[in-house]
């Protein structure tokens, strides 16, 4: 194994706990203010790889999460940091990725499908099963009375042009996957994604 | 990036320029550092700011927004006349010595074959000679009048020092300090490295500023070696992923292209993805498309895909055109002739050209679903917000929905850097109240209407009910299994030469190789063959150790394509095998194999004498200084001003700008003259944040709070705007009220004999967040894009800008 950074802290921690306080030579009063520290914050938590969701040096990161992930334990996260392990950013992050945690967080972050009708000038919540039995009928309705099998010259086409596609920038490779297929299949030309901008 | 983030360390000169890395890629640019400390390099910054990465720059060059051609083309000039390239390589790496058809040519910024009526070229005589074989036709001597070099040193022979510090406004002086730093990496072993982003992207010339690189890089051999290549820093932490996978209107995922309307069944699709070789006895590896596409139908419709109905050919949506881009479908959105819009974990209100635009044209969709884990400016377009988005809500009759997602902390899943590594990551808990992944959304929507079309019929629904759906949970597939078919099976057993199974039936495959075009194997993304193979997920690999430490981690995630870290990296040995770099190679050859640290991008068992050249997705295997008719301003760079400029062209100024990029009319209407908006202007991100994302969360929004342009001292003098204080900045398509930043780190250019500011524009601000409400960059931005990408211009444009009062103090109370 080759020794990197953060298995050497690591190691160099349990050496640590091995020894006696005493053997180190603190005294009783000594023993007693260690006895009275907090433990180390991040101890009692999952740490989880992932990777920043910002720009594409993909830095290494640490998720801290609280739980232990039992059935009925809620986790939450509450640190992130650099992997020191790394090999591009070597536990380091920029302004951005340091404050991740509050992007997770953010009071902004959406916890409910809301729903705007015509004219409405406000949200109101909805259910799953209303959003996307809606939005279903919609597209069915829209690509029904839109379709184009075949063109001008009776040629196939089979294509779609009134219902169109953003895709994320920061969805995972394999969401990418399905959201082409499932896209493709009926038919969506207008699909595009971020990279243009 | 055809390297690695690590290896800009090997790098003996960095040229940062159309982009900012040290602050829009900080731990990238550590490496750029690194390069400094460890290696000596030196490193040059040209930019119109003086950015932080300019800081630590050994020469920092000023320069003009979009004439970023007109300044390589004249490094390419000098290069040329002193001599400063790499001759072997080019000679036998390159298409300098290959001969171009004699009917080729140029005048008065044109090539050969404008249609002036439909803007566009005819490109046939943009070939080389062939004889009768189909072979090109080549003069290694380089005496042939119409080899490529000779055509290219003729083409850039008008840029001057003189020419391009006057189109450029960067001083002579500078420049040719510039030339004389990257000239010094045509030793054979030396290394340039380029880092750029959309500095150079978003223009009207965008994919035309990075060919002009790739010519100066070619010409230096600092492609396919250690501390060389071209590296484009993309700006989002899997747009490589969702390029690669074809979420682009025209594309299939690994570069497949959609067919036309003209390709009206598989083989004529076929006829034009031949990719017969150009040249005798090369590589040429896009002749494998049929295989590549055939197991690409065989992921996603399985037992459909057949050979009697041409692998379900017909299923593919065709195109009537070079593809509905973002610009196009906003055009038709702003005519009414889009009902419904979906739009996954992007903000287009923020984020496309000419706001006011994007506002009305989602105003005339019937439907709009955003998918989000944030609260977007584009789910809120129909609310007022006041200055910053004006709107009636009673007149808008979209239907809104706003779908809580989970974000990367709360699901598995790769991603692709900017280097093509997949790395995996893991979830670490789940999402907020019930916010769900969009893999459970997309699923949903797409279960519920198969389910309709299975009861009630309707348009064409073969393709909808034959996609492919074998996951062990079909309401929300699990990542992995997503993977596993992207990489693909055998559906037969695979035998080695000897005749032993290699892999049995069923099993996933190891490399893309394996693929058949007879429909025995499949693959969702031929590119990503071997990332998930039968000894695990390849991507979830965590093994950081780095032979030589040499910034290239082989066993880290995993690279596509073949875990390969170094494209082209055959190029990183001379044509007998041995490394140009002794100090730093990558692959070399042993009399047998070709071996070293990385995978080799090339056979691995070809031998050098078979005289198969090392850019082995190309036709004639050679890197090309003339790119033939792949692209559509020309097979040659050429400097066009952008849309909105304050000066003439002087090269040519019947064609001021880009002859074939597309624009509509009403979007022309809202171009501006230089009369009325006599400054040019640049959008750029700031260190402390991410798009319009971070001022969601509290730090980042402290640390920027609000909105604010950049403007120069000697422009804030004439203008009377004081330091922090409000200004209303004006294009032809919008206002932007904000504060100004007065710096000395832009300073007026001399252009044309005439004195150019520029202003600084920062994108991150809109109207929902934490941070303080503003308008954003976009509002002020031209509707134009790069003629091949349809990348918006949003690097150069022209505005005003006047001091002002202070928003009245209820907008302020609100913001």
């Amino acid at each position: 194994m080759e020794l990197r950074r953060r298995g050497f802290i690591k190691l160099t921690g349990a050496g640590l706990a091995a020894s006696t306080l005493g053997a180190l030579g603190f005294g009783p009063s000594g023993e007693a203010l260690a006895a009275a520290v907090r433990p180390f914050k991040l101890a009692a938590t999952t740490e989880t790889r992932n990777t920043c969701s910002y720009c594409a040096v993909a830095c290494g990161i640490l998720v801290y999460s609280a739980g232990d992930r039992a059935k009925n334990a809620k986790s939450n996260i509450i640190h992130i940091e650099g992997d020191p392990d790394h090999p591009v950013n070597r536990g380091t992050l920029c302004p951005k990725g340091s404050a991740l945690l509050d992007v997770v967080h953010a009071p902004t972050r959406l916890e409910q499908p809301k729903y705007r009708a015509p004219g409405s000038n406000e949200f109101k919540p909805v259910s799953w099963d209303f959003a996307l039995d809606r939005i279903a009928r919609l597209m069915k309705h829209d690509r029904d009375a839109n379709f184009i099998a075949r063109n001008a010259n009776g040629a196939t086409v089979n294509r779609w042009l009134t219902t169109g596609m953003l895709a994320a920038s920061a969805s995972s490779t394999e969401t990418a996957y399905l959201t082409w297929k499932t896209v493709r299949s009926m038919g969506m030309l207008i699909f595009d994604n971020q990279a243009r901008v | 990036m055809t390297n690695t983030w690590q290896d800009i360390k090997n790098a003996n000169v960095v040229l940062c320029m159309g982009g900012n890395a040290a602050e829009a890629h900080p731990c990238g640019f550590k490496w750029v550092i690194e390069a400094k400390i460890e290696n000596r390099a030196k490193v040059i910054v040209v930019d119109p700011r003086f950015t932080r990465t300019a800081s630590v720059a050994d020469v920092y060059a000023p320069i003009r927004p979009g004439t970023d051609i007109a300044f390589l083309s004249g490094v390419i000039r000098l290069l040329l006349e002193k001599g400063a390239i790499q001759r072997e390589y080019v000679r036998a790496y390159t298409n300098a010595g290959l001969i171009v058809r004699e009917d080729f040519g140029f005048e008065e910024g044109l090539f050969t074959g404008y249609d002036e009526q439909g803007g566009s070229y005819d490109k046939s005589s943009w070939h080389y000679e062939v004889d009768d074989q189909g072979y090109a036709k080549v003069d290694d001597t380089w005496q042939h009048p119409r080899c490529v070099i000779n055509l290219l040193r003729q083409h850039v022979d008008r840029y001057t020092p003189e020419m391009v510090s006057r189109i450029c406004g960067t001083p002579q002086d500078k420049y040719l300090e510039v030339c004389e730093l990257i000239a010094s990496t045509a030793a054979p072993d030396k290394a340039l490295t380029n880092l750029f982003a959309l500095g150079w992207a978003q223009h009207s010339v965008g994919s035309q500023n990075i060919r002009t690189m790739a010519i100066v890089q070619l010409l230096l051999g600092n492609i396919g070696v250690a501390g060389g290549g071209m590296n484009a820093l993309r700006g989002h932490s899997n747009i490589q992923g969702l390029t690669d996978v074809g979420l682009m209107s025209n594309l299939m995922p690994g570069y497949m292209t959609l067919p036309n309307d003209a390709e009206t069944n598989f083989e004529q699709y076929m006829q034009t993805r031949q990719y017969k070789p150009l040249r005798p006895g090369q590589t040429s590896y896009w002749q494998n498309y049929r295989s590549f596409f055939v197991s690409f139908q065989k992921a996603i419709y399985g037992d459909a895909a057949r050979a009697d109905n041409d692998w379900a050919y017909d299923w593919l949506p065709k195109l009537d055109n070079d593809g509905y881009d973002i610009l196009r479908a906003f055009e038709m959105m702003a005519k009414g002739e889009i009902n419904g819009y979906i739009c996954q974990g992007f903000n287009p209100l923020q984020s496309f050209p000419d706001r006011g635009k994007i506002r009305r044209a989602l105003g005339n969709l019937k439907f709009l679903v955003v998918m989000d884990p944030l609260d977007t400016e584009t789910s809120r377009f129909w609310q007022d917000f006041g200055p910053q988005n004006p709107s009636d809500p009673a007149k808008i009759q979209t239907e809104v929905f706003q779908l809580p997602t989970t974000c990367f902390a709360e699901e598995n899943g790769s991603l692709i850097n900017s280097a093509r590594w997949m790395q995996w990551h893991w979830k670490a808990t789940d999402g907020p109240g019930e916010a769900r992944s969009d893999i459970w959304i997309m699923t949903g929507i797409f279960h519920r209407m198969r389910e309709m079309y299975r009861k009630e019929g309707g348009a064409f629904p073969d393709p909808i009910l034959n996609l492919s759906w074998n996951y062990t949970d079909p309401i929300s597939p699990d990542p992995e299994e997503l993977a596993k078919d992207m990489n693909g099976y055998t559906f037969t057993d695979l035998n080695d030469a000897s005749g032993a199974v290699v892999l049995r039936a069923g099993q996933l495959l190891d490399n893309f190789g394996q693929l058949r075009d007879d429909g025995t194997t499949s693959s969702g993304c031929w590119i990503f063959t071997g990332c998930y193979t039968e000894k695990g997920n390849q991507m979830a690999r965590r093994d950081a150790s780095d032979p030589r430490e040499q910034g290239i981690a082989p066993n880290w995630g995993w690279a596509w394509p073949a875990n390969r870290r170094i494209m082209y990296n055959r190029a990183s040995a001379d044509p007998a095998g041995n490394p140009w770099n002794p100090a730093k190679p990558l692959i070399r050859w042993n009399g047998s194999h070709w071996v070293g640290i990385d995978v080799p991008d090339y056979g691995p068992t070809t031998k050098p004498s078979d005289g198969v050249g090392p850019f082995i997705m190309n036709t004639e295997g050679l890197g090309r200084l003339f790119a033939l008719d792949q692209m559509v301003e020309g097979p040659f760079p050429e400097h066009y001003e952008p849309f909105e400029s304050p000066v003439p062209n002087v090269l040519h100024p019947k064609v001021e700008s880009n002859p074939v990029a597309r624009v509509f009319a009403d979007d022309r209407a809202a171009f501006g003259t230089a009369s009325d908006f006599p400054y040019v202007a640049t959008t750029y991100r700031l260190t402390e944040h991410f798009h319009v994302w971070t001022k969601h969360g509290r730090m980042n929004s402290i640390l920027q709070p609000e909105e604010f342009v950049e403007i120069g001292e000697t422009l804030a003098k004439e203008k009377g705007i004081e330091q922090g204080g409000w200004v209303r900045l004006t294009s032809k398509r919008g206002v932007v009220v904000c504060k100004a930043y007065v710096t000395k780190r832009i300073r007026p250019l001399t252009v044309n004999g005439g004195s150019t500011h520029v202003i600084g524009v920062p994108i991150h601000w809109g109207f929902t967040g934490q941070a303080r409400k503003g308008y954003g960059a976009n509002t002020l931005t031209p509707s134009v894009g790069d003629a091949n990408s349809q990348t918006p211009e949003f690097k150069a444009f022209l505005v005003n800008i006047e001091k002002t009062r202070p928003p009245e103090p209820e907008n302020a109370a609100n913001a």
